[in-house]
């Protein structure tokens, strides 16, 4: 499938911005100290801009609010109607800690539970696609909420670090959550590596009877919209490398520096802590990129490709 | 809008014989011919004069071979969309611009409400929809809906246009849930199939695998029993004779 950057800032920087509500609604930060009121601002700064990169992939985004309407059998229509319905006591909530001062708990629980419901209505957009079947498991569901929830924990150490809170525990248990996430995405994309295609060039031309089907000749001679769109192959050559860039950022290198937090104490801490989470941020940008371009829709039969990733070794 | 209707009890659709189709891609022309100005914004072509000319197109034209060896054949596979029962582009329409019609069971998008977010052409298995170029919008076959409806037009021309132009008469067009229409018994009779059936998507079109080789047609055997011609042995008075008798038939 195509990579849009557009859709990949919107899930990776919404995911961050709604795992960072969640960890309000937890009571694992202030919203009145300094960190805690920057970190509003951050989630909210996140998840606007997310959702206003996703209007980027639209042909007519002028047209955007008809997708408010179809919440009856649309999750692109849910999502929409989650996130939007979500900044209100969002929104009242950084209200109440950035400007009043005060901690308004209960509007960041709330926040915090229509947060989990967008993460999970973004990601049965692609669990639900029978045509894309690397996508096609809870598991994506799973992964979806996990590297939300991985983010906002991550954010939430490093502000709590910038408050003058204590870290040294708070970085082990981040520790054990982040390498928790990616052993579960080491599955997801196991899976994807050996799960069996739900259909062959043979069943998607029904001429199975005679033998083994193979393409003679393409309908056009130059590429179109499905090429473009469905057929996309240019990260399969380096799907392998990507990954172990995605480890390196989004498990390595963060694992890392909260270790190293432990060594330091203070500002040097609090720093060390965001490099955890601008690099984790950058692994899972990666990821995002993959979980895209490492995916093949059925359509790719009719032109002769594989749905097998063909990575298994 | 954006839920499928629960049942249609008409389901126009085409019926396509894949042991008829000589893979001449006129279906193709006279569709996009038809569809750039006909019904809804026109199907846009992208630098058409160019080096990567690229277009929007609701039918295309592939060839396969199937088989092996002696066995194996060639196969020129028109693909449309197949206006599917559970047709899966139209429940995840945000917007409720996809939509099956219940009177008919065509499926169409309203060019009006669409925001060009693709996840329609996503969730379709067969890629029978494609982004308009230069409209930003989805376009997908409409079967016709302003030609097999129009007064206007003579009776035979009320048929979509790519059945109307097959030249091999590859093509078919009726009610595929009325048992008597013509196309339903052809499909009876011939075994129609669906694509993809594992995807569940039950589509109304349906095609008419190529028929199994009759015996005896293999190599070394045309020319059997072919009497009408000359034997090449005939020479002289014979072949003369054999000429003017030819003549006479």
């Amino acid at each position: 499938m195509h990579p849009a950057y557009s859709v990949i800032f919107f899930t990776t920087l919404t995911g961050f911005g709604y795992g960072l509500i969640v960890m309000y609604g937890f009571a694992l930060i202030d919203p009145t100290t300094l960190a805690g009121k920057i970190g509003y601002v951050i989630a909210l700064a996140t998840i606007g801009g997310g959702l206003l990169s996703s209007t980027l992939h639209l042909g007519h985004p002028e047209r955007a609010v008809l997708a408010f309407s179809q919440w009856r059998s649309s999750w692109l229509s849910r999502e929409g109607v989650a996130a939007v319905i979500g900044f209100i006591p969002m929104g009242l909530a950084a209200f109440g800690a950035i400007i009043l001062g005060e901690n308004w708990h209960i509007l960041a629980v709330v926040a915090s539970l229509l947060s989990i419901t967008t993460v999970y209505c973004t990601s049965m957009i692609y669990a639900q696609l029978k045509t894309v079947h690397h996508w096609a498991t809870p598991l994506t569901c799973v992964t979806y909420a996990l590297f939300s929830l991985t983010g906002g924990y991550l954010g939430a150490v490093a502000i709590g670090s910038f408050s003058g809170h204590s870290v040294k525990g708070d970085a082990g248990l981040a520790l054990a959550i982040l390498v928790f996430t990616w052993v579960i995405k080491g599955f997801w994309w196991r899976r994807a590596d050996t799960d069996r295609a739900p259909a062959s060039i043979e069943t998607a031309t029904g001429l199975g009877r005679f033998g083994p089907v193979r393409l003679l000749d393409k309908p056009h001679m130059t590429d179109n919209y499905l090429n473009r769109e469905m057929g996309y192959v240019v990260a399969r050559k380096h799907a392998l490398a990507l990954r172990r860039i995605t480890w390196i950022l989004g498990l390595g290198a963060p694992a890392v520096l909260l270790v190293a937090s432990y060594a330091v104490s203070g500002i040097a801490a609090a720093l060390i802590l965001t490099l955890a989470v601008l690099s984790y941020l950058a692994g899972t940008f990666v990821e995002r990129w993959l979980f895209f371009a490492e995916a093949r829709h059925t359509v790719s039969l009719y032109y002769g490709q594989s749905l097998e990733n063909g990575l298994e070794q | 809008m954006t839920s499928l209707p629960d049942r249609t009890d008409k389901k126009l659709g085409l019926v396509i014989d894949l042991d008829v189709c000589v893979g001449c891609h006129a279906c193709v022309i006279n569709c996009k011919e038809w569809n750039t100005g006909g019904y809804g914004s026109s199907l846009a072509d992208e630098n058409a004069y160019g080096k990567d000319v690229s277009g929007s197109f609701l039918n295309r034209v592939h060839t396969y071979e199937a088989g092996t060896g002696q066995n194996a054949r060639v196969v020129h596979f028109p693909k449309s969309c197949l206006h599917c029962e559970d047709a899966p582009c139209v429940p995840v329409c945000p917007t409720g611009a996809s939509y099956k019609r219940a009177e008919d069971g065509i499926v169409l998008v309203n060019e009006d409400r669409c925001i060009g977010c693709g996840l329609c052409a996503w969730s379709c298995p067969y890629g029978a929809r494609e982004m308009d170029p230069a409209e930003n919008v989805m376009k997908k076959c409409t079967l016709c809906v302003d030609r097999i409806y129009n007064e206007n037009l003579p009776e035979e021309d009320r048929t979509p246009a790519c059945v109307r132009t097959c030249p091999a008469n590859a093509r078919h067009f009726g009610d595929l849930g009325d048992p008597t229409s013509d196309v339903s018994r052809m499909v009876q009779e011939r075994g129609g199939m669906d694509l993809m059936p594992e995807m569940g998507t039950r589509p109304v079109n349906k095609y008419l695998p190529p028929r199994v080789r009759n015996a005896g047609c293999g190599e070394g055997e045309t020319s059997k029993g072919n009497e009408a011609e000359p034997d090449a042995q005939l020479g002289g008075f014979l072949k003369w004779i054999d000429k003017a008798l030819e003549a006479m038939k």
